[in-house]
């Protein structure tokens, strides 16, 4: 646990729990609100919207890679949205040709465009890089105080901080129109709550998680996260803060975790390389999530029979 | 061009054209396929299958190496994702029936994890010398460049085996699909028929893996059902049009691909069918886009024109924009507002017409008929010819109305 650590292992391990505790937080409204797959849709949308963004800067650049995946995840929203009400078509299924029909755009505006200079791949976007966010200025625990080498900080980290940061504020600030549009949308508009603007800010925030995650971790993380540590804390509770906690620390958990296994995991089996971290860490929110089908204290539907 | 219309005719070589067959196959049998799923509004349960089978290809090819063969055998990759992919829909099943987690929930739980623990497995395996010319990475998008005769084969005759099985069973699944409850009435055992529909699904979805790749696959389930379903309301037919959209789609992207170098075979597929599902979005009669303004606006226009006969009526002044300019284009009232004598009439029927509904409604307290009034359908739509004589027996003569 010495400079090493620091310099390799500390920042991706932060940055992987922030970004799973983003997703985790909006994710626990998502699962309630029967939305969760809008996360898996967001996150395929996601790789149009850097190429476009690319293809119009030319640069890899953060910021018009993060604006370009945010404009196509509002595109994607809107389009589900629209060919739902339009075409009289189950959400599923709207959400079903969108994502794929844009994810397709995607890929192929990708081969047709000469990225060969540039770290821009299908890959990428799916698997992330976290293995390569390390703090190479690091000198030990004590660079944690010295601003020379925290100026050196991966941007990922203080950007991912930033957005967790706003959005564990935002559930914080918004906890009760957003607990009482969820169980009772009846009942919320009765009392004068925007429903439908709760639930648009709920996708947009989530948009944004996923976005600002995948930059960072790659798509995978971004879906398990958003679902497994919600759907693993529904199981154990029945209050939705202390579902909210739970998941919560199931996201601090798989991170950890999936990021110690990989980079350590094979090499105490004898092997030499690492395997894929963000792989790793939606193995363990699933086998968490497991775990929870298996044993959780809240894990029956009430009111089935065991044999339903 | 050319080289597009030679691929479109089977010219461009045997490989490419086995693949345009298989393609066209595979487009057939997951359209159908999925038509079952979009029905039973599971479509997105194919998610779930499809990126399942990553990591038994994963599997399939260390197993394979470690018993000392290439690896790269497709088959066995096939058998491998098969496997995976059924582990994950029992899994999505078992978590949404046993667990208080929705249906949802428990097919994006199985689609990351699954992919996630792929991934992982992938990363292993390009580490050992032989996964590095594995090219596993081309299950995930698909690729036709480079492929062998031998999988060219494997999908043309798989395509064939999964249409004739859709062709077998197609009365039993369409039934189930449309009605479930009816169908276990029926005596169908509904939840053999639905584990054999997601045994289709999976068939299609691990034949696929090589032309189309994981992630679009989905598309192939959904979008051929969803746009099929926009022109026609009758089971049977939407199956067959979803499966000769998504054969149409995979023909001529298979084609399209081979004609030029830098289209990858599964995205253009998929943007076929998703060009084919925006027009169907637009056009289709009755449920289109297109359709559907065009019959609101018709609608408009005969209240804005009633509203405007029954001002006239009652000698009120219009001052709606809209309603104005209709009857001024059929020429019911003059540039000035002023009723022409066209429009005299016509207003002179309106007000007849309600008076005889009036009547209608103090004599026959039936309101199977009088319920029928709602201001546009004619009374002549609903009673008959002597019934009407005899509202206008007990009304008295007609009077003449804007003067």
């Amino acid at each position: 646990m010495g400079v090493e650590f620091v310099q390799f292992s500390l920042t991706p391990i932060l940055i992987g729990v922030l970004a799973a505790v983003a997703c985790a937080l909006p994710g626990n409204f998502l699962i309630l609100r029967r939305q969760a797959l809008i996360g898996d849709a967001i996150s395929h949308v996601v790789l149009p919207g850097i190429v476009v963004a690319f293809l119009i800067t030319g640069t890899v650049a953060a910021i018009p890679m993060l604006l370009g995946a945010g404009a196509a995840a509002l595109v994607a929203v809107v389009l589900i949205e629209a060919i739902r009400r339009l075409g009289g078509i189950e959400p599923g299924a709207a959400m079903g040709v969108v994502f794929t029909a844009l994810f397709a755009g995607g890929v192929l505006l990708l081969e047709q465009s000469d990225t060969s200079g540039v770290h821009l791949d299908v890959e990428h976007a799916l698997m992330g890089n976290l293995e390569t966010l390390i703090w190479l200025r690091a000198e030990g625990w004590s660079s944690l105080i010295d601003p020379v080498a925290l100026a050196g900080l991966p941007p990922e980290l203080p950007r991912m901080g930033f957005v967790a940061g706003s959005i564990a504020v935002l559930t914080w600030v918004f906890w009760r129109p957003l607990k009482l549009s969820t169980f009772d949308e009846g009942f919320a508009q009765a009392i004068g709550l925007p429903v439908s603007a709760i639930g648009l800010g709920l996708v947009v925030t989530a948009a944004v998680a996923a976005v600002a995650a995948f930059d960072a971790v790659g798509s995978i993380i971004v879906i398990a996260m958003f679902i497994c540590p919600p759907a693993a804390a529904r199981l154990m509770t029945d209050s939705l803060s202390a579902q909210v906690w739970w998941s919560v620390f199931f996201a601090i958990l798989s991170a950890i975790a999936g990021y110690v296994l990989a980079g350590y995991g094979p090499i105490w089996l004898g092997f030499s390389n690492s395997v894929s971290a963000a792989g790793m860490i939606a193995t363990i929110s699933g086998a968490i999530l497991g775990l929870a089908c298996l044993f959780g204290p809240r894990r029956a539907r009430v009111g089935v029979s065991a044999g339903a | 061009m050319e080289a597009f219309l030679d691929a479109l005719t089977l010219q461009a070589g045997y490989n490419a054209a086995l693949v345009a067959i298989g393609a066209a196959l595979l487009g057939f049998a997951a359209g159908t396929a999925g038509s079952f799923l979009f029905l039973r509004k599971r479509a997105l349960v194919s998610d779930a299958v499809a990126h399942a089978t990553l990591p038994g290809v994963g599997i399939a090819f260390l197993i394979m190496v470690a018993l000392g063969g290439e690896g790269r055998s497709l088959i066995g990759l096939l058998l491998g994702s098969a496997l995976s992919a059924w582990i994950g829909l029992l899994l999505v099943e078992w978590i949404a029936h046993r667990t208080r987690l929705a249906e949802d929930a428990a097919i994006g739980a199985v689609l990351s994890v699954f992919f996630g623990f792929g991934v992982v497995l992938l990363t292993v395996i390009q580490t050992l010398d032989r996964g590095r010319q594995a090219g596993l990475e081309d299950f995930l998008l698909g690729s036709t460049a480079g492929m062998l005769l031998q999988d060219a084969q494997i999908i043309a005759i798989g395509g064939a085996l999964v249409v004739a099985a859709i062709w077998v069973l197609r009365r039993p699944m369409t039934l189930v699909s449309f009605d479930a409850g009816y169908a276990a009435a029926m005596g169908v055992d509904t939840r053999r028929v639905d584990l054999a529909m997601m045994g289709l699904v999976m068939a299609v979805t691990v034949i696929g893996l090589k032309l189309v790749g994981l992630i679009l696959i989905v598309a192939l389930l959904i979008i051929p059902a969803v746009t099929a379903r926009f022109w026609t309301n009758r089971v049977e037919r939407v199956l067959w049009a979803a499966g000769a959209i998504g054969g149409v789609s995979g023909y001529v992207g298979a084609a399209l691909s081979a004609s030029a170098p830098d289209l990858p075979t599964g995205p253009i597929i998929v943007l076929i069918a998703a060009a084919l599902f925006a027009l169907s979005l637009l056009l289709a009669p009755a449920r289109g886009v297109l359709a559907a303004s065009l019959a609101h606006r018709r609608f408009q226009r005969r209240v804005h024109r009633r509203q405007g006969l029954l001002a006239l009526v009652r000698g009120e002044p219009i001052h709606d924009p809209l309603t104005l300019r209709i009857l001024r284009a059929e020429g019911l009232i003059r540039a000035d507002g002023v009723a022409t004598d066209k429009g005299r009439a016509h207003a002179a029927k309106i007000a007849r017409d309600e008076r005889r509904w009036d009547i209608a409604r103090r004599v026959h307290q039936d309101t199977s008929l009088t319920g029928r009034y709602d201001g546009l359908t004619p009374i002549e739509d609903v009673f008959t010819a002597d019934q009407i004589a005899d509202f206008d027996a007990r009304l008295g003569p007609p009077q003449p109305v804007g003067f």
